[in-house]
This record gives structure tokens, sequence and C-alpha cells, in this order.
């Protein structure tokens, strides 16, 4: 079996997802995009694990586990903004300025 | 079940649960914890801090019988876990400053309108996640540990969840965090599939084979970027300044020392047990943490000079000094015993005398309510103890000898003398130039405590109270220490055996 199409597919929602990260405003689609990033990362740990051994796709087990406690935190964070500033535009955090 | 497990062929691991001791007792203390919290509810909030002291002095025994025993390199897992002799300084470190966190937490925690239980049941996750990453050599540990690292870091910087300065600083560091984890994850992907491994024995040696070299030098590119982010490399650093002043101060202080030092730290096992056997591997790290290190120090650097407000500065100072401990890096290929136990002794002075210095800002704080340079004017007048204890925090961090900081910096600067290429060269010159630029921001600091006037003539002496003065004389001690008698450290940051070659 090629594992081009799968890469390539990973790589496309990789390029994506950064794209999202660095264009989005909106908190909840920025971490939308990471999870795209994250789904980019899993397809790559299961195409691989179709060439070598089984530890890609418990790699990619774990990687989903712990993308649902990041995004648990991360969506509690948003609502915890949302609740005091009626926006959860990530531009309007400018409070602290460096 | 057994007969199931029996026929799939599947046996036990063999394990040594004197090289998992600190982890275990770490993880039992996490639940003793909750327990306590959901048993005696409200009253259970004042042992709190108690217990999780206790847990991390207790996790501190079994590192120093590990490191009295014989056997002085375990690895369990099929090499997937290493405990040697740095491990063991690294685990010491996370923990101890864990508990010098505890300390400075207990006051400030329990005045604050805080939730105390969850406070520390989240702290010693984040440092067993740090003693699990310390002695990871395999992607799957080394992700698991820095995400048990990190997610509960992210929740204690916006602890003041009804400030919004702090919600803001929890989450810039949580948006930073995760997209800097998945950036790093994309990297790990493509080392697995270059190598058909996890561990990074394995894909080390893969590397040296020369097969796929494209994508590891891509993989080697995001991983280093993805651990940017955690130490506050420029360009990875603008979520750092944010993120320390919004945060309650202890947890500021906790994510400059112990949360750097583990990105420091996994940056350690790949660049040591992974790539640096590989010359071609070298030549991707090399420049990266050319630029990584001399941008970090010189930016760093020149920003906190403008800085009004202490922890800011610091801030900008961690972002310094981390150039400074990435330098030797760049010398790790050809002057591998010189290079890592310089970047581990530096780990370990700049926690010391950074958790003191903001120790004395959390001290300090208690009468001023504030943190800009100029609250501490006049300090010597109402806290002399403090500013006799600032000020040598000062000069380690500047790099005055006998003080810490000068051994720390001078051991790097060494094995970059050592290494003998233009990359060192370069980086010892613009080490040496930077020493020069911080000591104007640190000076200030210092000159406005001993030679200000108070501010409004107000001169009543800051209560500090006993947690505080605990965790001020653990850290001025060791920062004392270990620049007068550097050797302590050298011999335990030796290079393990498996590694000399």
């Amino acid at each position: 079996m090629l594992i081009n199409q799968f890469l390539l597919l990973a790589a496309i929602l990789f390029c994506i997802g950064v794209y999202g990260v660095l264009v989005r405003r909106n908190g909840v689609l920025v971490l939308m995009s990471i999870e795209l990033i994250l789904n980019a990362v899993n397809i790559n740990l299961v195409a691989f694990g179709t060439q070598h051994d089984i530890s890609g796709q418990v790699f990619a087990l774990f990687v989903i586990a712990v993308a649902a406690a990041e995004v648990g935190v991360g969506l509690a964070m948003v609502l915890l903004l949302y609740r005091t500033r009626r926006s959860i535009n990530i531009d309007e955090l400018d409070e602290l300025k460096g | 079940m057994g007969g199931l497990i029996a026929a799939a062929g599947w046996a036990p691991p063999a394990m040594d649960w004197h090289a998992l001791a600190p982890e275990v007792i770490l993880a039992a203390g996490i639940c003793v914890l909750i327990l306590v919290d959901v048993v005696l509810l409200e009253r259970g909030k004042a042992f709190a801090s108690a217990i999780s002291g206790l847990v991390l002095l207790a996790a501190v025994v079994p590192l120093l019988t590990l490191a009295v025993s014989d056997d002085t390199s375990r690895s369990l897992f099929g090499g997937a876990y290493v405990v040697d002799r740095s491990a063991l300084l690294l685990k010491a470190l996370f923990i101890i400053s864990g508990y010098v966190t505890v300390l400075l937490s207990t006051n400030y925690v329990a005045e604050g309108e805080y939730w105390e239980s969850e406070y520390y049941t989240l702290l010693l996750s984040s440092v067993l996640g740090m003693s699990v990453i310390s002695s990871s050599r395999d992607l799957i540990g080394i992700f698991i540990a820095f995400e048990l690292l990190s997610i509960p870091s992210y929740m204690i910087a916006a602890w003041r969840k009804r400030d919004t300065r702090s919600q803001e600083a929890g989450f810039k560091y949580f948006l930073m965090g995760v997209f800097a984890t998945s950036v790093l994850l994309y990297g790990m992907s493509l080392l697995y599939g270059a190598s058909g491994s996890t561990l990074l024995s394995k894909i080390g040696e893969t590397v040296e084979s020369g097969r796929a070299t494209p994508a590891v030098g891509l993989a080697i590119l995001f991983v280093l970027i993805g651990f940017g982010f955690k130490i506050s490399a420029v360009p990875f650093h603008s979520w750092a300044p944010d993120t320390y002043e919004g945060a309650p101060t202890p947890v500021t202080a906790f994510l400059s020392v112990a949360s750097k030092s583990a990105g420091f730290v996994a940056i350690l096992n790949f660049v040591f047990y992974c790539f640096i056997q590989n010359s071609s591997a070298t030549d991707v790290v090399v420049p990266v943490v050319f630029v990584l290190s001399a941008l970090s120090m010189t930016v760093g650097n020149l920003i906190a000079l403008k800085q009004d407000n202490v922890v800011r500065m610091l801030a900008y100072s961690g972002i310094g000094q981390a150039g400074f401990i990435l330098a030797p890096l760049v010398v790790a290929h050809d002057r591998l015993s010189d290079a890592l136990p310089s970047i581990v002794v530096y780990l370990v002075i700049y926690s010391a005398m950074n958790l003191g210095a903001f120790g004395v800002v959390i001290a300090a704080a208690r009468k001023t309510r504030s943190a800009e340079i100029s609250s501490m004017n006049g300090m010597l007048q109402w806290a002399p103890g403090l500013t006799v204890l600032m000020s040598v925090f000062m000069a380690s961090l500047i790099g005055i000898p006998p003080i810490g900081g000068w051994y720390a910096k001078f051991s790097v600067w060494r094995s970059l003398l050592q290494g003998a290429t233009g990359w060192s060269y370069a980086l010892a010159v613009l080490i040496a130039i930077n020493t020069a630029i911080a000591a104007a921001y640190y000076l200030r600091v210092t000159k406005a405590m001993w030679f200000e006037e108070a501010n409004d003539g107000d001169v009543t002496p800051v209560d500090v109270p006993p947690s505080l003065r605990l965790a001020l004389a653990i850290t001025v001690v060791a920062t004392l220490l270990f620049g007068i008698v550097p050797s302590l450290l050298t011999d335990a940051a030796a290079v393990p055996l498996a590694l000399g070659h």
C-alpha cells in the first residue's frame, strides 16, 4: 500500500491548521485549528504504523486521549473569558503588553 | 483474564520499583491530596500545603538511596525509561524546586481567595510530569510527561480566575503551549516514520545510518521549535512576559524555573540520546540552536533593560538566560563530556537564584502590593534582610564570583571555548557582551533598594512568614554553596557512562 496519499493529506491538514492558528482571531476556531494539526499527526502515525510496528497506532491513541484533556482545559478557559468579557476574540486580550 | 493474557504470549515486564519510587510517591501523594479534599472538605484546606510539602520531601528520599546504590544506571521497559545520575540530579532539581514553590505559595494561596487543595494537586501533578520527563527515552513517554507537566501549569497560571489579567495570562500560555505541542508532535510522527521506532536510541541509530535525511531534518526542526516555546527562546517567547506578569507570582516562579528546565531536559534528551551521534543531524541542530541561543540572549537582555516591573524584568532575563543555557548545544557533537554537564549545572544554579529572586519579590509585595521596581525603593530601610538576599541573587544573576551564577556562566563559556568552532566562538563573544548588558538592569534593582528613599517615607517593616523564610534560606544556601564549592554539582552532573563513547 502506498502511504504517500496519507502523508500528503496529513501535510495539507497540518498547513491548514497552522494557517488557522496564525490567522483566526476567534478562540474556539484557534482551538479547532490546533485539533486539525493533531489529526494530521494521528494520520501520520497510523499511516507510518502500517509500515512499521504497532507502536505508531498506540501513539495515536495517546495523542487522541491527551488532546481531549487539552481541549477540555481550553474550552473551560474560553468559557471563563466569555463570562467576564462577553467576547472570545483573542485580539482583545491586550491588558498585558510587552 | 489471566488466561487470555497468557494466550496472547504477554509477560509482564520486570519492574524495578526502587528506580520508580520517586514517581510512585508523588502519584500516591496526589491521590492523598484529592482524598483529603473529598473527605474533609473545607477543613482539609488547612493541610493541603503541609501534605504536599511532605510528599515532595518524601520523594527526595528514594533519590538519595538511588544515588548511593551501586547500580547507577537503571534501564526499565526496554530502555524507554532510564534512571541514571544526571536523571537523578534533574529529578532532585524538579522536586526541590517544587518544594520551594509550595513554600512560596503557602501564605499567598491561603490569604487570597483561591482553591487550595486543587492548586497543590495540580502543582504536584506538574512536578510528577517533570520527574518522568527526566528519565523518558521514548517518544510516547516524553510526550505524555510533557503534557502532564504542561496542562496543570496552564490551569494554575489562570488561578486567579476572577482577575482578567490572570485569565489572559493563562489563555495566552495555553494557546502557545498547545500549538507548540502540536508542532512538536508532528515532528515526532516524522521521526517515528523515518525510523520505525519510538525509542530515542533506535531513532538515533536510524538517523545515523543516513536514511530519510530531509524528513529527519524537518522533524528535528519541529521538535526544537516545539520545545523552544516551553523554554521561551526567541522568537517563541512572546507569551512569557505576559504570562509571568498576569499569573500569581509563586506560579510565575514555578513556570520560569521548573517548567523551563523541563523544556531544556526534553531538548537534552533528544539532542544527546538521539541526534548527536550523527553528523548530518548535527548539521541541522547546530545552526538552529545557534540562532535560538544568539537571538534569545540578545533580545531578552535588551528588552529587559526597558522594564519597570520586576516580574517582567525577570521574565526577559529568563529569556536571556535561556540563550546562555542553549549555547553549549552547538559544541555537543564534539565535546559531549563538557556540554551536557555545563547545561545541567547551569539549570540547577539558575533555578536556585531565580526562585530566590521571586521569593524576595513575593515577600516585598506583601507590604507594597506591587511588583514595580520603584516599589522596592529604600528597601534597605524597611527590610534590610530581604535587601541583602536580593542583592545576593542579583549578583549571582550577573555572575559575580563567588556566588553561584559565575560558575554557571563560566562552565558554559569554557565548554564553548573548548569546542573551538566558529559557531562556539561567536556565541562565547555574545555571552560576554550580554553579561555586561544584563548587569545594567540587575544593578538597577539593587540601586533602588540600597540608595533610593522609601516611597512616602513609609518604613514600616514587612512581615515575612516562616514558610517564605525557609524558601529564601534554601535558595540562598544553594546559590552560595554551588558558587563556592562547584565540585558538589560537577561530580553529580558528570556524563553517564553510556554516552561517554
